[in-house]
């Protein structure tokens, strides 16, 4: 039998690797949006966990909402990748040093 | 809720968000169809949707304490205020742009739809009473605004900036998630008031919502941009068109007073021990990184930037005490500190001009040679945010400052007033530089349209007025928390 805490862990695994994911990435940008995406998710399976044991159905509605937030952050996450690319010709996270100070 | 009967919603209680929404679809729609190459309909529709919006918010909302939509939308007095100045500072934000966006090509009617959403989201937000009302109401802001940062698709720094914001606005909506479905697993339930009468009496499941709780306090502190949380602000406020630096600087920062407040300020008082330290730490860090980097800037733009951490830190101090009187305090300090940086963003759109952005410490040189009235409303500004006596910005601070003595934290305030007084360096710099330099070359030269100089004119004032009587505008703060 799969225990509530067994859920918790692999959410907790996942979101820490999202994070992870954001701060160590130094090359690509588009891992940036994945390692979004997968925070999201981890968060995801949380709710998802706590509505099956709880028996109480507004963690799963809960859910939908956030998948829809997550697709149309992410259009908006690639469209700004698009614009950044077009101007600089480079989508490295490492370039991304025009202002400082 | 779990009715078993479908109770049909009182739809009139939360009028201000459902003719926010009709009249952007509108202004999208009115747009598409007018041939005006100045998009003239977008926006005085737009202005005329603001100014309708405050009407219906006072006469609707002030003095009900009411829910709807099944508790997930609260309409109370703290409502209003927040939901009338955001109203209001967009206007500003509106009014101040025009001339700047024509210079640079910019004049769409996306802009004034996308900024409608955006203050849509901001009053959802403010009236949320529901995790899931709150998480929408904050990603329906925080979508428009990255969008409105990228908006000048050729500009390198602003597509920059657009990706900074979003990178970490996503990580801090992510937080914000993973703090509310701790919260969820606990109480079981995502309405904001059956959290915190479960917050009340916790017992062995009280290390899972502190866990919870943390990563709150982490997601509202970046989307504040509260130190240490704070690496996208400057580059945000610099690379963002200045339009778009106003709204994020005012009308979002009043939103996440309402976002700290329905999520932890009432939502989860009844732990008032367990969040008054982080919040403390916020509010310490924020003082001192503000202050010291602000100094050596060069850029307004920038400076401004780095001295809004030192105000978030002022603001913070206010909810440290978790009291009525503390709220005020925070409340009415966010309010008019809003409205004396619009104003300032104004002055710098006002001697923007095409190919030029006005956006550094020099180019303010000599401007009461070339504009006394400017200069003056200048003057006013920063000495309203260095908290002279006498001006508003000087009771928000004393008021913060009282209610955090009250509480106890003595040595908090003297810090902060160190950090003032700090403050004052690099706001009275500004003030040198407009009146006792010289212009180089051309020097400043104020543009912009009659209407544009009236309101900023007019907004200038106010902050001069309010320094003067500002006793309704404490009374109307204190009520929403009588």
């Amino acid at each position: 039998m799969i225990e509530l805490s067994d859920y918790l862990v692999l959410g907790a695994i996942l979101f820490a690797l999202g994070m992870a994911g954001i701060f160590l990435n130094r090359k690509n940008a588009i891992v940036l949006l994945m390692s979004i995406e997968l925070i999201l998710l981890a968060v995801n399976f949380n709710f998802i966990a706590f509505s099956t044991f709880m028996g109480d159905l507004a963690g799963q509605v809960f859910v939908f909402f956030i998948l829809t937030v997550a697709a149309a952050e992410s259009a908006i996450g690639l469209a700004i990748l698009v614009v950044l690319f077009r101007n600089k010709q480079s989508i490295n996270v490492a370039d991304l040093d025009s202002m400082k100070g | 809720m779990t009715n078993d009967a479908f109770e049909t919603p009182d739809l009139l209680l939360a009028l201000p968000e459902i003719w926010m929404l009709t009249m952007a679809c509108v202004v999208l729609v009115v747009d598409l169809f007018s041939n005006d190459r100045e998009h003239g309909p977008a926006y005085w529709l737009t202005q005329v949707t603001l100014v309708v919006g405050v009407v219906i918010t006072i006469t609707t909302q002030w003095g009900v304490d009411a829910t709807t939509f099944s508790g997930t939308y609260v309409a109370d007095s703290l409502g209003v205020i927040l939901k009338t100045a955001i109203l209001v500072l967009a206007f500003l934000g509106f009014a101040y742009s025009r001339d700047y966006l024509r210079d640079r090509g910019l004049l769409k009617g996306e802009f004034y739809m996308l900024g409608l959403f955006a203050v849509l989201g901001m009053m959802v937000t403010v009236s949320a009473g529901n995790l899931l009302s709150l998480y929408l109401g904050v990603e329906l802001m925080s979508l428009s605004l990255y969008a409105l940062v990228a908006f000048d698709r050729d500009s390198v720094r602003g597509s920059e900036a657009a990706m900074k914001y979003f990178v970490l606005g996503a990580l801090a909506s992510g937080m914000l998630l993973y703090g509310m479905s701790m919260l969820y697993g606990v109480t079981g339930s995502l309405d904001l008031g059956q959290i915190t009468a479960a917050a009340a009496e916790l017992d062995d499941r009280r290390f899972l919502f502190l866990f919870g709780l943390v990563f709150m306090m982490v997601g509202v502190a970046f989307k504040f941009g509260a130190v240490p949380f704070h690496m996208w602000v400057p580059d945000v406020y610099q690379g963002a068109p200045t339009p778009v630096t106003l709204v994020i600087a005012t009308a979002s920062k009043v939103a996440a007073v309402g976002l700290f407040f329905r999520l932890i300020g009432e939502g989860l008082l009844p732990l008032l021990e367990s969040w008054q330290h982080m919040v403390v730490l916020l509010a310490v860090l924020s003082l001192l990184v503000g202050n010291t980097i602000a100094l050596v800037q060069t850029n307004i733009k920038r400076m401004l930037a780095y001295s809004t951490f030192n105000h978030i830190g002022f603001i913070f101090m206010g909810f440290v005490a978790g009291t009525g009187e503390g709220y005020g305090a925070a409340v009415f300090y966010a309010v008019t500190y809003a409205f004396t940086v619009a104003a300032a963003f104004g002055v710098i759109m006002l001697l923007a001009r095409k190919g030029f952005e006005a956006d550094h410490i020099e180019d303010l040189k000599g401007l009461n040679e070339r504009s006394p009235l400017f200069a003056f409303v200048m003057l006013i500004l920063m000495v309203s945010l260095t908290g002279i006596p006498g001006t508003v910005g000087f009771y928000a601070k004393w008021m913060v400052l009282k209610s955090v003595v009250e509480a106890g934290f003595v040595w908090l305030a003297v810090l902060a007033v160190i950090g003032a007084v700090v403050g004052a360096f690099y706001y009275l710099r500004l003030v040198r530089y407009c009146y006792f330099d010289k212009p180089e070359g051309e020097g400043p030269q104020p543009s912009g349209s009659g209407g544009f100089r009236a309101v900023l004119a007019v907004n200038g004032l106010l902050i001069l007025g309010l320094g003067i009587f500002p006793g309704a505008l404490v009374a109307v703060c204190m009520a929403a928390f009588g």
